[in-house]
């Protein structure tokens, strides 16, 4: 089976993922989108694995889920912390880290 | 223990000395900084003597002995190591040097009473015999060097004893910039002899000047020798780098007496015999040394004979002596040269304890304007100025003439153009005999002035207000002045002792080498003066005969000139003075040597400076170089900021298109 239809779906929703990562202003949304980047390359990733063969893929998609959690966590904690402080809860008010 | 052994223990006590004063100043007190700033040096000058006799049990031909303590750093030609050379030489200095400076130490004892730095003052004097014992025992170019600089900090130190004087610390500055000219001329020639000699080890070098290093390398030679001789005139005080010496006499008179008399300014003399292997493989330097020893001694007496500050005419006169020494060491009679040598420290020495009990008698002043008629009042000061004013003027048998006598025959035998440096050496001797002597004419005879008066009538002048002689400005008697007091030899024993025991060296110091007699010195310094090629020149009988009786006659027709001129027709000094205006204003100016150097020497280098800090400092250094990367690294900074937004979606895009980025250069560079 081609493996170019799976790596195209791949694209496509890694494109999806960073498009709403440079539009979207809800952070939220911008973790959201951040998961369909990092699920977009999962998928690369297993597909790749089945074409070769061998586990080395599904391991790195494994670990890549674990990275995806921790990132999440922290950056639901980010914005929880934000809430609470009543700040926008918008990307482009929160600049103050700035040269 | 081993003559090596005692030669160590000479540098050590002193320097135990002037830690134990300069550290324990507190504790100690004032007679306890005195007592063991003496012992010390006593205890040095022993040692020096068990050198001496250890030294003596050698075979002649072994009389060079060289210990080393450990080593500085010996790779490939630098062998720098922590020894010292014992041979005839360098202990002949050592006793020299600690023999004078213990009884200077037993003078100071009384004479700084008076003093609140008493104790810094013994450290700083520990100290200066300290580094001076390294000078001479020094058996490396590198322990010389480092006894060089020592000994010019520590003149420093006690020029600008009295530091609230503002004429002292500049006299202080002024001898130790001169000296450090000097200082910088002897490392460099270091540096020219140890290119080819290919070791900084004395003995070694002359090993190697024998065995021809320097054939080939008479450039060299040459230039290395002559910018030892700028340190040897910047120590010695030999003309153009003579300055310092007169303005060194604001230190304490003992100072004077001990460093810029006896000792320290004789280290030129030390260091050409000492170099004597390599000034004879260098004629040139060794003339051009003989050459200007004889132009200062003749230029210093003709200033000598005109100053009034009774300290300054006992300078120039160090300074004239130093150079009949200079010119006969630089003439190749190295056992003459330090025949002088020994005899001068005893006699200048001894008349600048004498000028210092004077001054004592003054409260301090130092005019011989004001001095007259002390003979009564002093008859013991009277006794030593005496002596040692025969002894400068070289009247038999009193040991300066027959050192300078020796000195001058040996010129003179030299023939050729030495023949010249040979009269003037005599009409040298004819000055030396009239300014030491019109000096000790007007001080001592005459009318009695109030201070000599009022100590005829058993009382100490005292100073009411203390001013500095050297401007007359007011000063207070706290520390870093001169104390109150004022110590007169009369009143005190050690003073008195140690001129004795002066007059009595001063007197008869001379005997150990009388012409046809003996020649004790000769013969204690021949095995260093072995390979010299003047070892065997001797003066014929006809010349040293001539020799005696003129250098007689003239000693004795100076003194009778002075006579005549400032006691038997007192006034007819100014006359003179009318008459000769011209000369006279020559010599009263210094022959302007401070002003030619301040025209030639020190504005032309601030001008220089000044032009530099205005040009090269400013707008190289400082705004090319300093301001040139300050603003690269600012305008950096500022670009790089200007990407710091703060906008996370920025960062974000930024973030893909660099990942893009390398994508496609890796598409480009796979296809």
């Amino acid at each position: 089976m081609a493996i170019d239809w799976y790596l195209v779906v791949s694209a496509l929703i890694f494109c999806i993922g960073a498009g709403g990562v440079l539009v979207r202003r809800n952070p939220l949304v911008i973790l959201l989108c951040l998961e369909l980047m990092l699920n977009a390359a999962n998928l690369a990733l297993i597909a790749f694995a089945r074409m070769h063969g061998n586990s080395d893929g599904q391991i790195f998609a494994l670990i890549v889920m674990v990275v995806a959690a921790c990132e999440v966590t922290v950056g639901l904690g980010l914005i929880v912390a934000i809430f609470r402080r009543r700040l926008p809860i918008d990307v482009d008010e929160l600049r103050e880290l700035q040269g | 223990m081993s003559t090596t052994t005692w030669a160590w223990l000479v540098l050590a006590f002193p320097l135990a000395g002037a830690i134990v004063n300069g550290l324990g100043y507190k504790k100690l007190g004032r007679g306890g900084a005195g007592a063991i700033g003496t012992l010390a040096i006593g205890l040095a000058f022993v040692c020096a003597v068990a050198a001496l006799i250890g030294l003596q049990g050698h075979a002649p031909n072994d009389r060079a002995l060289v210990s080393s303590l450990w080593d500085y750093a010996v790779t490939g030609d630098v062998n720098a190591k922590l020894s010292i050379l014992v041979d005839p030489l360098s202990v002949y200095m050592m006793l020299v040097v600690t023999g004078v400076s213990t009884l200077i130490h037993l003078y100071s004892v009384s004479y700084m009473r008076g003093d609140r730095g008493y104790s810094r003052y013994f450290a700083y004097l520990n100290f200066f015999v300290f580094s001076m014992l390294v000078l001479v025992l020094g058996g490396n170019f590198l322990m010389l060097i480092v006894g060089w600089a020592f000994v010019g900090a520590a003149s420093y130190l006690l020029i600008s004893f009295w530091y609230r004087r503002g004429t002292a610390t500049k006299a202080g500055i002024k001898a130790f910039v001169i000296n450090v000219v000097g200082d910088v001329g002897l490392v460099l020639g270091t540096f020219f002899i140890l290119r080819h000699s290919g070791t900084l080890d004395f003995l070694g070098t002359f090993r190697a000047a024998e065995g021809g290093a320097f054939a080939g390398h008479q450039g060299s030679l040459t230039a290395g020798c002559l910018l030892l001789l700028v340190g040897a005139f910047a120590k010695s005080a030999q003309i153009p780098l003579h300055t310092w010496l007169p303005d060194a006499m604001e230190g304490p008179t003992p100072v004077s007496s001990l460093i810029h008399a006896a000792t320290m300014v004789t280290a030129g003399v030390y260091l050409i015999a000492r170099m004597h292997p390599l000034f004879e493989r260098a004629p040139a330097a060794a003339d051009t040394a003989a050459i200007v020893g004889c132009v200062t001694l003749l230029v210093a007496g003709t200033i000598g004979l005109v100053m009034t500050d009774i300290k300054r005419v006992i300078a120039y006169s160090t300074m004239s002596q130093i150079g009949y020494m200079i010119m006969a060491v630089g003439a190749g009679g190295y056992v003459a040269g330090l025949f002088h040598l020994m005899t001068h420290a005893f006699f200048k020495a001894l008349l600048f304890m004498a000028a210092g009990s004077i001054i004592g008698a003054m409260a301090g002043g130092q005019s011989l304007e004001r001095m007259s008629g002390f003979r009564r009042a002093m008859p013991f000061t009277f006794g030593c100025f005496v002596v040692g004013g025969l002894a400068l003027s070289g009247v038999p048998p009193f040991s300066g003439f027959f050192s300078k006598d020796e000195i001058l025959a040996f010129v003179g035998s030299r023939g050729g153009w030495f023949d010249v440096l040979y009269v003037v050496g005599y009409a040298g001797a004819f000055l030396t005999a009239v300014y030491t002597w019109r000096m000790i004419f007007r001080a001592f005879f005459g009318e009695p002035c109030a201070e000599a008066k009022e100590l005829e009538h058993g009382h100490l002048a005292h100073a009411e207000v203390p001013t500095n002689p050297a401007n007359g400005e007011v000063e207070d008697t706290d520390v870093g002045f001169p104390g109150p007091e004022h110590t007169i030899a009369e009143r005190a024993i050690p003073m008195k002792v140690a001129m004795t025991l002066l007059a009595i060296g001063a007197t008869f110091a001379g005997f150990v080498q009388i012409p046809h007699v003996d020649h004790v010195i000769t013969n204690f310094l021949q095995p260093t003066f072995a390979d010299s090629k003047w070892v065997d020149h001797e003066p014929s009988n006809t010349l040293v005969n001539f020799g005696l009786v003129i250098g007689t006659v003239i000693g004795l027709s100076g003194i009778a000139l002075a006579y005549r001129v400032w006691v038997l027709k007192p006034g007819s000094a100014a006359a003179w003075q009318a008459r000769l205006k011209p000369v006279y204003t020559l010599f009263v100016n210094k022959w302007w040597f401070d002003e030619a150097i301040d025209l030639l020497v020190v504005r032309p280098f601030a001008a220089f400076g000044n032009f530099a800090r205005g040009t090269f400092e400013r707008v190289f250094v400082d705004d090319t170089l300093v301001g040139g990367t300050t603003g690269i690294v600012r305008a950096g900074s500022a670009a790089v900021r200007a990407i710091q937004t703060g906008f996370l979606r920025y960062y974000a895009a930024l973030l893909l298109l660099g990942g893009a980025a390398v994508l496609l250069y890796f598409l480009i560079s796979a296809s």
